[in-house]
C-alpha cells in the first residue's frame, strides 16, 4: 500500500517539476512540441530510473560502509554522467530507432537536476531498495506528465496574443504556475 | 573578443548579463528556495562561494586541464566546493541547512557555475575570471532577493521574519506555494525584458 501511495503521491502531489522544481530547464526548453516533449519525458524516466537503482547501491554498498558520506555529491555526480555516457552508447548499439528518437536528448539529461535531486532525495528520504526504484520511475512519469501538458498548452499559446514582453519563458512560467495550482487539488488525494 | 574595461567585466553580471533575468540560467534553485528571504540569501551566498572559489581554481590550472576531460574535471572541483558549502552550512547554520534540505547539493548542477567555467574562466586570466564570478554571484544574489521579498512579503507579510504589513494585511497564500514561485518569476521576466526593450530602442 505505501509502494502505492509514493507512485500516485510522486507523479502528481510531489510532482518533480511543479513541487521541487527540478528539471526546469528541459521543462521550458524542450516543451515547444508534444513528441519532442514524450521523447524527452521516455529519456528522463529511463535515466531516473537507472540512476536510482545505481546510485542505492553506490550509497548502501560503498558509501554508507565505509563512512564515505561526505563524498556523496562528487561520486553520484561522476556516476550520472557516466552513466548518461554508457546508457547512450548501449541504446545506439541495440535500437537504433530508439536512439534516433532519444539521441539528441540523453547528453542533455547529465546536467539535469532533476536526475540529481532524485538520487539526493532517495537518499534524504532513507527509501529501501524498492521504493527508491518506484521513487525513480514515478518520478520519471510525473515529469513526463507534466512537460507533455506543458507542451500542449504552449501548441496553443503560439496562436494566442500574448503581451510582447512575456513571450518565451515569461509565458510559460506563468502557465507553469497555473499548473502547479490545478496540480495542488491532488493533495487531497493522499492526505 | 574585445577587452572589456574591469568595471565592466564586473557589472554585467548585474543587469545586462544577470543569470536569471537574462541568461535564464539557475531556475531550479531560484524557484525553488525563494519562499523566504533567509533562505534565498542562504543560497545566493552558498552558490556564490561555489562559483568564485571554482572560477578561481579553473583559472589558474586551466593550462593543466586536457581539452577532452575539461567538463568532467569541472564537475569535480565545482562538487568538491559544493561539499564544502553543505558541511559549512549543516555544521553553522543547522537550520538554514535543513530548511534548503537537497537544494544544497544541488548547487552542483546549477547551470551558472558549470557555463562560466566553459564560458569565461577557462579562457581568462585569474583576475578577470574573479571580477566575472563576483559580477555573476551578485546577480545572482540579486535576483534571488528581488523574487524572494515579493513572495515573503506578499505570502507571509513579514521580511527576513519581521512583521512589516499590519494586521489588516491578509497573506496571499499563493505567493508560498510553488505556484505563486511560477507566475512571479514569469512576470519579473516579462518586466525585465520590457525594461531591456525600452533601453534598446531608446540607444539606437
Amino acid at each position: 500500500m505505501d509502494l502505492v501511495f509514493l507512485f500516485i503521491s510522486a507523479i502528481f502531489v510531489n510532482n518533480f517539476v511543479l513541487y521541487y522544481f527540478l528539471g526546469i530547464c528541459p521543462f521550458l526548453g524542450v516543451s515547444k512540441k508534444i513528441d519532442s516533449a514524450l521523447s524527452m519525458g521516455l529519456a528522463v524516466t529511463f535515466v531516473m530510473t537507472i540512476t536510482a537503482v545505481v546510485s542505492w547501491m553506490i550509497n548502501h554498498w560503498i558509501l554508507i560502509p565505509f563512512h564515505l558520506d561526505y563524498l556523496q555529491v562528487v561520486s553520484f555526480i561522476l556516476v550520472i554522467a557516466s552513466l548518461v555516457q554508457l546508457v547512450e552508447m548501449f541504446i545506439r548499439k541495440i535500437s537504433p530507432p530508439l536512439y534516433q528518437a532519444l539521441g539528441i536528448y540523453l547528453p542533455l539529461i547529465t546536467t539535469n537536476c532533476a536526475i540529481m535531486g532524485l538520487a539526493l532525495l532517495a537518499s534524504l528520504n532513507n527509501y529501501d531498495f524498492i521504493k527508491t526504484v518506484v521513487f525513480g520511475v514515478s518520478s520519471g512519469l510525473g515529469f513526463t506528465l507534466a512537460i507533455i501538458l506543458m507542451a500542449g498548452i504552449r501548441e496553443q499559446l503560439d496562436l494566442s496574443d500574448v503581451p510582447k514582453p512575456l513571450e518565451g519563458a515569461g509565458i510559460a512560467l506563468i502557465v507553469a504556475g497555473i499548473m502547479a495550482l490545478a496540480f495542488n487539488g491532488f493533495i487531497g488525494m493522499i492526505k | 573578443m574585445p577587452a572589456k574595461s574591469l568595471k565592466e567585466e564586473y557589472s554585467k553580471g548585474l543587469w545586462k548579463e544577470n543569470p536569471v533575468f537574462r541568461q535564464l540560467l539557475g531556475m531550479c534553485p531560484t524557484l525553488a528556495v525563494t519562499g523566504t528571504v533567509i533562505n534565498g540569501l542562504a543560497m545566493g551566498l552558498a552558490t556564490s562561494f561555489v562559483l568564485i572559489f571554482s572560477s578561481l581554481l579553473v583559472s589558474s590550472i586551466k593550462k593543466l586541464i586536457p581539452r577532452q576531460v575539461r567538463i568532467a574535471s569541472y564537475i569535480v572541483i565545482i562538487a568538491t566546493f559544493v561539499t564544502i558549502a553543505d558541511r559549512f552550512l549543516a555544521a553553522y547554520f543547522f537550520p538554514i541547512s535543513k530548511s534548503l534540505g537537497p537544494y544544497v547539493p544541488l548547487i552542483v548542477v546549477n547551470c551558472i557555475i558549470l557555463g562560466r567555467q566553459e564560458a569565461f574562466s577557462s579562457k581568462n586570466p585569474i583576475g578577470r575570471s574573479l571580477l566575472d564570478a563576483l559580477g555573476m554571484s551578485s546577480g545572482f544574489i540579486l535576483a534571488l532577493l528581488v523574487l524572494s521579498s515579493i513572495r515573503e512579503i506578499l505570502g507571509s507579510g513579514t521580511f527576513m521574519g519581521y512583521q512589516i504589513l499590519g494586521a489588516w494585511f491578509k497573506p496571499w497564500l499563493i505567493m508560498i506555494f510553488p505556484s505563486g514561485a511560477f507566475i512571479t518569476l514569469g512576470i519579473l521576466l516579462g518586466i525585465a525584458l520590457f525594461i531591456e526593450t525600452k533601453n534598446q530602442s531608446r540607444s539606437t
